[in-house]
């Protein structure tokens, strides 16, 4: 055996806490301790630059830059309204951020963001914001195209997510254990399916949780005995929307009042918006970027009726 | 080993010492951010509530994170299930039995398994792995089973690649001399050479439960993520490293802490993990 491979041995031995305690104090150095070092300083000096600039973006509010940030399930739109809007208007810059709904809400009561987009209603303590309705996003229970079940009534629904009805065969379905899917706690999703299905109901704790849209998509698509729900604009031939009281979801019947399962898309800001901030929101709501909506799966402000008196 | 100090290395020397305390003062930094942020709630809620309670709803208030001390615990030892028989075996085999090319071939082959991102590893799992468990087996496939699995796998490299390392740093003298004795090629690796490589294979044991147990978006994406003790391996589990993951982008307020305080959790655990494993590789090299 050759010394270096006896050398790693002992390297290996001394694990952890034991080195940490025994550490010696003489340094034997060679050609490969100076490298590392010198990578060592240099990821330091990395690091350094990539803090400054980070803190720098943040304290760089200008007058002709807005910071936009909350929602996922908002963001990808969000995007494309900024886009448009900076080719109107060249010197402008828009800036939009993820982070979540809860995240947009802390982000504009803190003054990083001007803008904070929430796909969930507001908790009490959050109504000192002023909400701007931009859209309206439509929720979809989907099951696997290949499940027999295409009905089911809002109880039904109910008692499955709270893990009350557990297998097919109770629905006129297969003889098979039903796989709850659901978002995870604190999603603009399932906090808008909590309000609008479950109610005071829990959730079951057996329940699938996962983080984004996409893959609760992507299992319910796979697994033939699983149920989830999604924004209706994310539904295609891969899951089946399961019509709701005998009410097949789609955009028309939630323009017509007929689907309930429906949440508001909000921009919040602190105050009265004004200059750029207002400009942005008008655009926005201009009849321009509205009808293009429906094509992208969400619904307009205008067409639904005002009244705000959705109540279970 | 002493080198006599020269001017210039006592130049290096305290620059060593400087990214030394750097990297320490990164360590205290973390401790004490992730201390100060998940202990109040925890106080506040009351520490057995947080430990021992079975519910995990934040938006109720209720905190409980037993389920996913429970799924941590019970994913690394499924890894290690897995792991550990498959590393070990393989690096006998690869030091003792093959034939040195074949070794030369087959070891940077697995070490390159390391290099492999974790995501592909959960993507994997979740294409092929989870779909072959819920078909055969039952259950819904993302599970105990599916998590173990992946992990099993990806602690391989850490684990072989120590093991050969420590197996190989055992004298020669003392296979020859087991040899000599009459003793059977098998004979003396179980009773010669294994012994004496013990402490350096507790250690890649050591470190490939640290990375099982710390690991994170593979196990997120074959796991389930349901908050509740599972009830067989091929329930869906969620550890506290998915849970913290998971909420984090839409926690606000005490949601947030209690994620803060997952971390916690999660730091004390692997604190008290490393010490046992530290402390049994001490005993057993037994010096």
């Amino acid at each position: 055996m050759n010394s270096e491979s006896k050398e790693s041995g002992e390297k290996y031995r001394q694990t952890g806490f034991q080195s940490f305690f025994q550490g010696r104090p003489d340094f034997h150095l060679n050609c490969r301790t100076v490298t590392g070092i010198l990578y060592l300083a240099f990821f330091l000096i990395l690091a350094t630059f990539c803090l400054m600039s980070f803190s720098a973006c943040k304290s760089g509010s200008k007058q002709n830059e807005i910071v936009i940030a909350g929602s996922t399930s908002i963001q990808p739109f969000a995007d494309e309204w900024a886009e448009l809007f900076m080719k109107k208007n060249s010197k402008v810059t828009i800036n939009v951020q993820g982070g979540g709904s809860s995240g947009g809400i802390m982000a504009v009561k803190e003054g990083t963001a001007q803008i904070g987009m929430s796909s969930r209603e507001l908790k009490e303590d959050e109504k000192d914001l002023i909400e701007i309705t931009v859209a309206y996003d439509g929720l979809a229970i989907i099951v696997h195209p290949a499940n027999p079940v295409d009905n089911l009534s809002l109880e039904q629904v109910r008692s499955i997510f709270a893990g009350e009805i557990t297998n097919w065969k109770v629905l006129n379905g297969n003889d098979k254990a039903i796989t709850v899917v659901v978002r995870e706690e604190g999603s603009g999703t399932r906090g808008a399916f909590q309000e609008m299905v479950m109610g005071s109901r829990r959730i079951t704790k057996k329940a699938i949780v996962e983080d984004s849209n996409g893959v609760v998509r992507e299992i319910v698509s796979r697994d033939s005995n699983s149920i989830g729900f999604i924004s209706l604009g994310l539904v295609d031939h891969r899951v089946k929307a399961i019509a709701l009281d005998g009410l097949q979801p789609s955009e028309e019947a939630i323009i017509q009042g007929h689907y309930h399962l429906r949440r508001p898309f909000l921009f919040l800001v602190r105050e009265e918006p004004q200059g750029l901030i207002k400009e942005f929101i008008d655009f926005v709501l201009s009849a321009d970027i509205q009808s293009m909506l429906p094509q992208e799966g969400l619904i307009p402000v205008k067409t639904i009726a005002t009244e705000e008196s959705f109540q279970d | 080993m002493m080198s006599k100090s020269k001017p210039d290395d006592r130049l290096i020397k305290l620059s060593l010492l400087m990214v030394a305390l750097t990297a320490i003062t990164v360590l205290a930094v973390i401790t004490i951010f992730i201390f100060e942020q998940g202990l109040p709630i925890m106080l506040k809620y009351g520490l057995k509530n947080f430990l021992f309670g079975q519910d995990w709803y934040p938006s109720e208030k209720s905190f409980g994170l037993l389920p996913m001390i429970v799924g941590s615990l019970l994913v690394t030892l499924g890894a290690l299930l897995i792991g550990v028989p498959l590393g070990l075996a393989s690096a006998i085999f690869l030091t003792e039995f093959s034939s040195r090319r074949l070794s030369r071939f087959l070891k940077p082959v697995i070490e390159l398994l390391a290099g492999i991102p974790s995501v592909v590893y959960g993507f994997l799992g979740l294409m092929f792995l989870v779909p072959f468990i819920r078909e055969n087996l039952g259950g819904p496939g993302l599970s105990v089973l599916a998590a173990s699995i992946i992990l099993g796998i990806m602690i391989l490299p850490t684990i072989i690649s120590i093991s050969i390392d420590s197996i190989r740093a055992v004298p020669d003298s003392y296979r020859e001399g087991s040899i000599a004795l009459g003793a059977t090629k098998w004979q003396t690796v179980r009773m010669v050479v294994l012994p004496a490589a013990r402490s350096g294979l507790v250690a890649g044991i050591i470190l490939g439960m640290g990375r099982a147990i710390g690991e994170t978006m593979a196990v997120i994406m074959v796991a389930g993520n349901a908050a509740d003790l599972p009830a067989s391996w091929l329930a869906p589990v969620r550890t506290l490293t998915s849970n913290i993951a998971l909420e984090m982008a839409y926690a606000s307020g005490e949601h947030r802490q209690a994620l803060f305080a997952t971390g916690v959790v999660l730091f004390v655990i692997i604190m008290i993990l490393n010490f046992l494993a530290n402390l049994a590789a001490r005993k057993q090299s037994g010096r």
